[in-house]
């Protein structure tokens, strides 16, 4: 397994460089100008030219390309335009906002989710199972900003149960961080939660009519039992993969959701970024984001030997 | 009942329980947060602001950005300011004296003036930064070409002498917008114009707290206690800058319908500039109150390329000028004729240089002349490159009105539509608009970057060292020297008509309209002082 390891992670090295290259050659092909943007509405085109001067965009791209990916294998992200500090403390400042978004918003969409799906699956056919499938498609189908709106609307303006928007750290207080949380992460599980109890539906209507569930059940195990030990235990290959997809998915996701609720996170610094043209950002951001997908996909590989017994790297 | 129905009903029953117990360990959570975040709401006064837009860039002599000279009023002070009448007033001044042949300008600083470090402002101070302003502002480049010594006489006290009299001494010293003059240490007045500081002491009425500035989220500004204000009250940017809060936030939310959705719910005081289309849900709110803060307001203009043919012909450019109207402009975007002004004057109306000489017949929609025009100058039909900016509320609905108006009048208009920062980008081009260049594009200026010739950028007529469009007008340049050169404020504004005559006779630019953004804020905020740009000294929470 340890090889297995090194092989993947060994690959990612020319999935990232592609990645970069990439990224680096669609940044400098859009239209926009960082220099112009930085000047301001007064400033004349001397000082446009001094400024991109400054920022080494008036070289060749190649040269441009160059420097960064030697600084970039030094582990030297480079300096954000506009902010003028080093890109790396801006990601970590960002941090910490976008992983408590996600991983709240997977804890609530598998702790809804997967029962729901095994209710639907044991419910095959009833109304339980139309309005869990209904839901899903539901959930798929309205973009995550209509639903941050409507739960903006309800629970924070109507209700007042919710702040309309921010973040606090979770070294103030567990509860103000909670608090701030809990609506984007509902709004942001929505499909997830459709997505995962779709998916788990699937999975368990797939193992009910095993064998080994007969035999569970002749056993004598309780059904709640033979529901969480044999049937979701061995359709939970395809779920983790959902999962875990949704987890790098949820990049996509978070930047929505952030700037509908006004969370410091990366996906608002992407947005800024771009908008702004912070090269060094946006390729830093992107590449951050690129590694955290490979890496979760080698995690959820590695989690099938944990469900699954018989597959082996 | 089934094995299934019985499994399913066990599930629901745990789901049932737990989904209880969280719903009442959060509420627990809940009340705790609230009952320790209103135990902290009282230690201090906080003003918590949205701006226009997020600070990214802190040295205001670097860029032009309104945001970033907002920071400037924040964190630094200025020898003059003008007041709420425009008139310019000693700020940092104590007293001025002007030699009988105008050529020897004497500054004696006020006493007790003091940087964020506890250092005393020195003259040497001053003259550093206004050294750094010189080299960077255009009305300071222009300054700098009449001065010919600068020189401290004194800890704080300094002499700039002139090579032949001009106005723009104070008139420069007290610009109220971008770039403003403001007043660095010597040891950070000293960096490289071109090159952005990294010191942000100043000797403002507000410290800004570096170590708590959140690029994207928000940044923090904390009360000055050793600033001496002046003694006089406040009024626009000069009077006593009494801070009255311990704190100001400004939050970074970048979504307009998030920010009135939390001022609305009071986790917000102030909004500097809602926009138009949601005026209404905080007119209907009675703990909102409405401000026009800057009560000159901004104009729309469109600029023409003069080095793109057709442009590069007068009468196609008047053509447009006799085809267009303000209020279609207006209508579009603002709507309500409460923000908006129809005000045929390169000058904001209601400020001193304000005047209709040279703009009879003009901005009336006059279509006939327009075509007559276009026929006398031979226009061939070229489509005109009308750059579209579609992300910026306050601009989205003036070029598709350009192009309407345009084509009645006979020109072929191709809109082009882009993020405001790809137009940004794009007007500094000045290759054919076939190539990527651009013809004309719309845009916004504030009242007080407009009051005189000198002001308007968009007047600049140096033909390659203008704005982007480089009108290139010698008579337009004389004018604006003649302008510099004038010391009579009534012959000043008579400089200054003839100027706004020769601007529209050659077309640098096309006035669209006057209009007003007022600033949203809760009932318990008072205090906010009508200026041109967005200050918070004198503002208190009731």
């Amino acid at each position: 397994m340890f090889a297995y390891i090194l092989r993947r992670l060994a690959a990612t090295i020319p999935v990232m460089l592609v990645v970069a290259v990439l990224v680096f050659l669609m940044l400098r092909l859009t239209p926009a100008d960082p220099a112009a943007i930085i000047a301001g509405d007064n400033a004349n085109a001397e000082q446009v030219a001094e400024i991109r001067k400054r920022l080494g965009l008036d070289q060749p791209i190649m040269t441009q390309f160059a420097i960064w990916v030697t600084k970039l294998a030094q582990g030297d992200l480079g300096e954000s335009f506009f902010f003028k500090k080093q890109v790396v403390e801006l990601i970590a400042d960002r941090l910490e906002p976008t992983v408590s978004l996600a991983v709240l918003t997977i804890i609530i969409a598998a702790m809804i989710a997967i029962p729901l799906g095994v209710i639907a699956a044991y419910k095959q056919g009833s109304w339980l199972d139309r309005i869990v499938m209904g839901f899903s498609v539901l959930g798929f189908s309205v973009p995550v900003f209509v639903i941050g709106y409507l739960l903006i609307y309800v629970f924070a303006i109507q209700l007042n149960w919710f702040p309309v928007q921010g973040y606090q750290r979770l070294s103030q207080g567990f509860g103000g961080w909670l608090q701030r949380l809990i609506l984007p992460a509902f709004t942001l599980s929505v499909i997830y939660v459709a997505l995962i109890a779709r998916m788990t539906r699937t999975s368990v209507l797939e193992v009910m009519n095993e064998d080994y569930i007969r035999t569970a059940r002749a056993k004598g195990q309780t059904e709640m039992k033979v529901l969480v030990r044999h049937a979701l235990a061995n359709a939970a290959v395809p779920i983790v993969t959902v999962v875990g997809l949704g987890i790098a998915l949820l990049i996509g996701g978070v930047v929505v959701t952030e700037s509908v609720y006004t969370i410091p996170g990366l996906g608002r610094l992407t947005v800024d970024a771009v908008l702004a043209r912070d090269y060094p950002t946006i390729q830093a951001v992107i590449l951050l984001f690129s590694l955290v997908y490979v890496v979760i996909n080698l995690a959820v590989d590695l989690t099938y030997t944990i469900f699954d017994p018989r597959i082996r790297y | 009942m089934s094995l299934t129905s019985r499994a399913a009903s066990a599930l629901l029953s745990h789901l049932r329980m737990g989904l209880s117990r969280a719903v009442l360990a959060l509420s627990a959570l809940f009340f705790l947060s609230a009952i320790l975040s209103a135990g902290s709401a009282h230690a201090e006064k906080t003003l918590r602001v949205v701006m226009h837009s997020d600070v990214k860039i802190l040295d205001p002599i670097w860029t032009t950005a309104y945001i970033v000279r907002n920071h400037g009023y924040m964190v630094y002070d200025t020898l003059f300011a003008i007041d709420a009448n425009g008139e310019v007033k000693p700020q940092m001044v104590d007293k001025y004296d002007v030699s009988a042949d105008q050529l020897t300008h004497t500054f004696t600083l006020r006493e007790g003036l003091l940087w964020h470090d506890g250092q005393p402002v020195t003259a040497e101070d001053c003259i550093a930064s206004i050294k750094r302003w010189g080299a960077k502002d255009a009305t300071g480049q222009k300054l700098m070409s009449f001065v010919a010594s600068m020189e401290a006489t004194g800890p704080s006290s300094f002499v700039i002498k002139v090579k032949q009299p001009t106005g723009l001494v104070l008139v420069g010293l007290g610009k109220p917008s971008s770039n403003v003059p403001f007043m660095m240490p010597k040891r950070v007045a000293e960096t490289d114009p071109n090159t952005q500081i990294s010191d942000f002491t100043g000797s403002g009425p507000f410290v800004f707290k570096r170590d708590e500035w959140k690029p994207g989220d928000k940044a923090v500004y904390v009360k000055f206690d050793k600033y001496k204000p002046r003694s006089e009250p406040a009024s626009g940017l000069a009077g006593g800058k009494v801070v009255k809060v311990d704190r100001v936030e400004w939050r970074a939310i970048s979504d307009h319908q998030q920010a009135i959705n939390a001022l609305l719910a009071g986790e917000l005081d102030f909004i500097e500039q809602p926009p138009h289309d949601l005026l209404p849900l905080l007119k209907a709110d009675s703990n909102i109150t409405l401000i026009d803060v800057n009560t000159m307001g901004n104009q729309y203009v469109l600029r023409p390329n003069w080095t793109a043919k057709p442009f590069d012909d007068a009468r196609i450019r008047q053509a447009m000028i006799y085809a267009f109207n303000q209020e279609d402009f207006l209508k579009a975007v603002i709507g309500d004729p409460e923000y908006y002004k129809v005000c045929k004057s390169y000058y904001p109306c209601g400020s001193t240089n304000y005047s209709t000489k040279g703009m009879d017949g003009l901005l009336e929609s006059n279509f006939k002349k327009a075509q007559d025009l276009l026929k006398e100058a031979g226009y061939d039909g070229t489509p005109i490159v009308l750059m579209h900016s579609t992300d910026l509320q306050v601009l989205t609905n003036l070029a598709p009105v350009a192009k309407s108006l345009m084509e009645k009048a006979g020109f072929k208009v191709d809109m082009q539509s882009m993020d405001w920062q790809t137009l940004v980008a794009r007007r500094a081009k000045k290759d054919p608009p076939s190539a990527g260049g651009w013809h004309a594009f719309i845009t916004n200026w504030i009242a007080a970057d407009i009051g005189n010739p000198i002001f308007q950028a968009f007047m600049n007529s140096a033909c390659d060292k203008a704005l982007f469009g480089w009108p290139c007008d010698a008579e337009m340049e004389k004018l604006r020297n003649d302008y510099a050169l004038e010391t009579d404020p009534a012959k000043q504004k008579a400089i200054a008509e003839l100027a706004q005559a020769r601007a529209a006779q050659v077309v640098t630019h096309i006035p669209l309209g006057q209009w007003f953004q007022p600033s949203a804020m809760r009932k318990n905020i008072a205090g906010v002082l009508p200026a041109p740009a967005p200050v918070f000294w004198n503002v208190e929470i009731k």
